[in-house]
């Protein structure tokens, strides 16, 4: 049942040439994550997908080596994973246009935390002064906004360069946050770091579990219960509709539609108390298990049909009238163009790249799980790349998600079977794992060596868009600020790990 | 137009909560609990058991020591104790989890001389605060579910507009600093710039397991024990998240109106 990962080794010279051929003919770069051993080597992996697979060109750093040619000239979207890489690994890569450290701006001689190796760092302090103060330039200056925010919002800084005449640029710092998580994941056996997977990204609980707990099957050659797909698909498309309407309450708070804010909120609200009756927790932690999931749902399909119902009647009842409000829809028509090139040549992911065209959709392309078996249209694309687009696509997905759900509850209604996880043998190997969380593609490379976790490397969708984040502005960087943050609806958690 | 009247559908939603118990509110996992009476029992086992209990938390929240008890400011709820000692341990669904001091997460409780004081400054402190409240939230490094569910609080249904309590963007303004996340490196400075620009009084919530004591992430190089070695913290909410109800509980924990967690006993 897990999708074919293909992988090719290369020399440390060859890596960026190979990537760049692989993308040239078709493939979308997805991601490029490193892991340090214990004899001072490190590995490097690109990911290439194409809609049928998820390719990895591999190379070895051996011990002593501090560099390698960098992707990112020939292969631009590479250029936030090379920073992060740098600020975990000290490796450069050399010839990269911008080094500024990204996730962990550290002092040169500074210990590294090199996830993968066993011994690291106990502390680490931040270094503001690693970080390359502003473009430069007669007459520009700097507008800082955060890490603390004005309202209730995840820490992180932006950055507003301007010079007066020029159109502003948006600089985005966010390594305030960073936790340390790719290490911490070394410290747990398999059973507990699924708590921690839950955790990189709190609102998307679900989807993180899921990619870690298939990597592991995929270890052990485990297929979960059919009864289980079906309850993490109820869960995942849940959390999905929780996600969306987030970023719907967060456009129409900013665009002062205070009954449709207040409708969204109480129909989010209504998501989250769904949630917590079929498993006792409000962001559906602790559902999924390696093997399967932890138990039955906590109502009855039939139950939990006529919830599912009414939730769906609601939303698309206010999205309706929502998406026929002229006022609303001015706001957003034109606003944060995502040109469909710049997102095509990017792999923009989830409703992002969706809101400017792009099809790409993990439970599509290398549909995995329950939605082998109940089948997913590919939704109407939206290309206008718009706030307007990206919001549409939401609204859609809604729609689609709460389908898919009563689907995985009529197949539960019908299954006889009592079996919902199987067990799992200790991991061995490297193996990638993906799924389509509410923001996207997200990755998970599970390493293991009998039994013990070596590295677990998160991928979330939001940190491979946020690069894209800054290129969505035009002219009016702070009236449109709030409209083009909630529509890419990115989490922070999620991108400074 | 369509608008207004959309506004009046579904009638009524709006929580009573604290001045009527909620029924959701106490169907919820809102904490855990030792179960009455099964300290001794726990207690009186071998060393091998004992330790073995103790290995059943994923962040070391239970402690067999000269008794059982759970440190509610660790414990995330993952149901681990509970599914294998469900003769030891319990949820409790009731959302008052928020204590005064730290030690107060501690079940079950032993009685604390200090605590009648530090309540009493509290509410000396806070006796001038009495008409609008004005909060000031700050994520010190979140898993981002905490910022849903303090935003929560001025959905329809939790409104706490309704009892005169309302977020603020400038700390000059905030009466109450609410704090989420475990306190990262990175997050430290700029945490405590935001403590010092509000004025006195001033009451500080650690809101989470995380912002108590870390949760299941630290220790990290880069993440702290909770948020309580930044800032001087008045009120804990444990959860992982702290549903809105628990949150709710904790703020007017901290501004006098409502007793803590365990308080009567
Ligand atoms: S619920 Fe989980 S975290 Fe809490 S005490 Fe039990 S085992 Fe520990």
């Amino acid at each position: 049942m897990s999708p074919a990962f293909v992988s090719a080794h290369v020399e440390p010279s060859r890596l960026a040439r190979s990537v760049a051929t692989a993308v040239g003919d078709g493939g979308r770069f997805a991601g490029l994550v490193a892991t340090a051993h214990d004899d001072g080597s490190t590995d490097l992996r690109a990911l290439v997908a194409t809609p049928s697979e998820l390719a990895t060109i591999e190379t070895v750093l051996e011990p002593g080596v501090r560099g390698y040619p960098a992707l990112t000239p020939l292969v631009a979207s590479a250029g936030w994973y090379e920073r992060e890489i740098h600020d975990l690994f000290g490796i450069e890569p050399i010839g990269h246009p911008r080094l500024d450290p990204l996730i962990l701006p550290l002092n040169a001689d500074d210990q590294r935390p090199r996830p993968g190796n066993r011994e690291g760092p106990t502390h680490l302090e931040p270094d503001a002064a690693a970080l390359s103060s502003h473009l430069g330039g007669e007459g520009v200056f700097t507008i800082p906004y955060g890490p603390v925010r004005s309202g209730v919002f995840e820490s992180v800084e932006y950055l507003v360069e301007t010079s007066g005449e020029e159109i502003p640029h948006l600089r985005t710092r966010v390594y305030h946050k960073h936790r340390g998580l790719d290490r911490r994941f070394g410290d747990f056996q398999v059973a507990d770091a699924v708590l921690l997977a839950e955790r990189v990204e709190g609102t998307a609980s679900v989807a993180h579990a899921t990619a870690f707990c298939q990597a592991i099957e995929a270890l052990g050659g485990v297929d979960p219960p059919r009864n289980a797909l079906l309850v993490r698909l109820v869960h995942a498309e849940l959390e999905r509709v929780a996600v969306h309407l987030d970023s719907i309450i967060r456009h129409t708070e900013g665009a002062g539609q205070a009954v449709a804010y207040a409708r969204m909120s109480l129909h989010k609200e209504g998501v989250l108390r769904l949630r917590a009756r079929l498993c006792g927790h409000r962001f559906g932690r602790g559902v999924v298990v390696p093997g399967g999931v932890a138990g039955p749902l906590a109502l009855s399909p039939a139950e939990a049909t006529v919830e599912v119902t009414r939730i769906d009647r609601a939303i698309a009842e206010d999205g309706h009238a929502l998406m026929a409000t002229p006022s609303f829809l001015d706001r957003l028509r034109g606003t944060g163009i995502l040109p469909r090139q710049l997102a095509f040549e990017h792999g923009a992911l989830g409703p992002v790249g969706r809101g400017s065209g792009l099809a790409a959709d993990v439970r599509i392309e290398r549909s995995y799980g329950a939605y082998q078996f109940l089948g997913l249209e590919a939704a109407a694309g939206f290309a206008e790349g718009d706030a307007l687009a990206r919001q549409r696509v939401r609204i859609e997905e809604i729609s689609q998600a709460l389908h898919l759900v009563r689907q995985a509850l009529e197949e539960l209604r019908r299954s006889g079977s009592a079996t919902w996880s199987h067990n799992v043998p200790p991991p061995d190997g490297a193996a990638w794992s993906s799924v389509e969380a509410p923001q996207g593609e997200l990755v998970y490379l599970v390493e293991a060596e009998s039994g013990r976790l070596v590295r677990v490397k998160p991928r979330s969708a939001s940190f491979h868009n946020l690069a894209l984040f800054a290129q969505a502005f035009r002219g009016d960087i702070f009236t449109d600020f709030v409209f083009i943050e909630a529509s890419f609806g990115l989490s922070i958690a999620g991108v400074a790990g | 137009m369509a608008w207004v009247l959309r506004g009046l559908r579904d009638g009524v939603v709006t929580s009573r909560y604290p001045r009527r118990p909620d029924g959701y509110g106490d169907g919820y996992r809102a904490a855990l609990s030792v179960v009455e009476g099964a300290d001794a029992a726990a207690v009186d086992g071998h060393l091998g058991e004992k330790a073995a209990l103790a290995s059943l938390c994923p962040t070391g929240a239970i402690e067999v020591g000269g008794r059982l008890s759970v440190d509610r400011g660790r414990c995330i709820l993952c149901g681990r104790c509970v599914e294998a000692r469900p003769d030891l341990f319990a949820f409790d669904p009731a959302p008052e989890v928020a204590t005064l001091t730290r030690r107060a997460l501690l079940v079950p409780r032993e009685h604390d001389d200090a605590l009648e004081l530090v309540r009493s400054e509290l509410a000396q402190r806070v006796r001038v605060l009495r008409r609008s409240i004005h909060i000031r939230h700050v994520d010190a490094g979140s898993d981002g579910s905490e910022e849903w569910e303090v935003a929560a609080l001025t959905n329809p249904v939790y409104d706490v507009q309704r009892l005169g309590i309302f977020f603020t963007a400038s700390p000059r303004h905030a009466d109450v600093l609410l704090v989420t996340g475990v306190g990262t490196a990175g997050m430290a400075e700029p945490l405590r710039r935001t403590f010092e620009a509000m004025p006195e009084p001033k009451v500080v919530l650690a809101a989470g397991t995380d912002a108590t004591s870390g949760g299941l992430v630290y220790p990290t190089y880069a993440s702290g024990a909770g948020i309580g070695s930044i800032v001087p913290v008045d009120v804990w909410v444990p959860g992982s998240p702290p549903s809105p109800f628990s949150l709710l509980h904790g703020i007017l924990v901290g501004l006098g109106l409502l007793s803590e967690a365990g308080s009567e006993t």
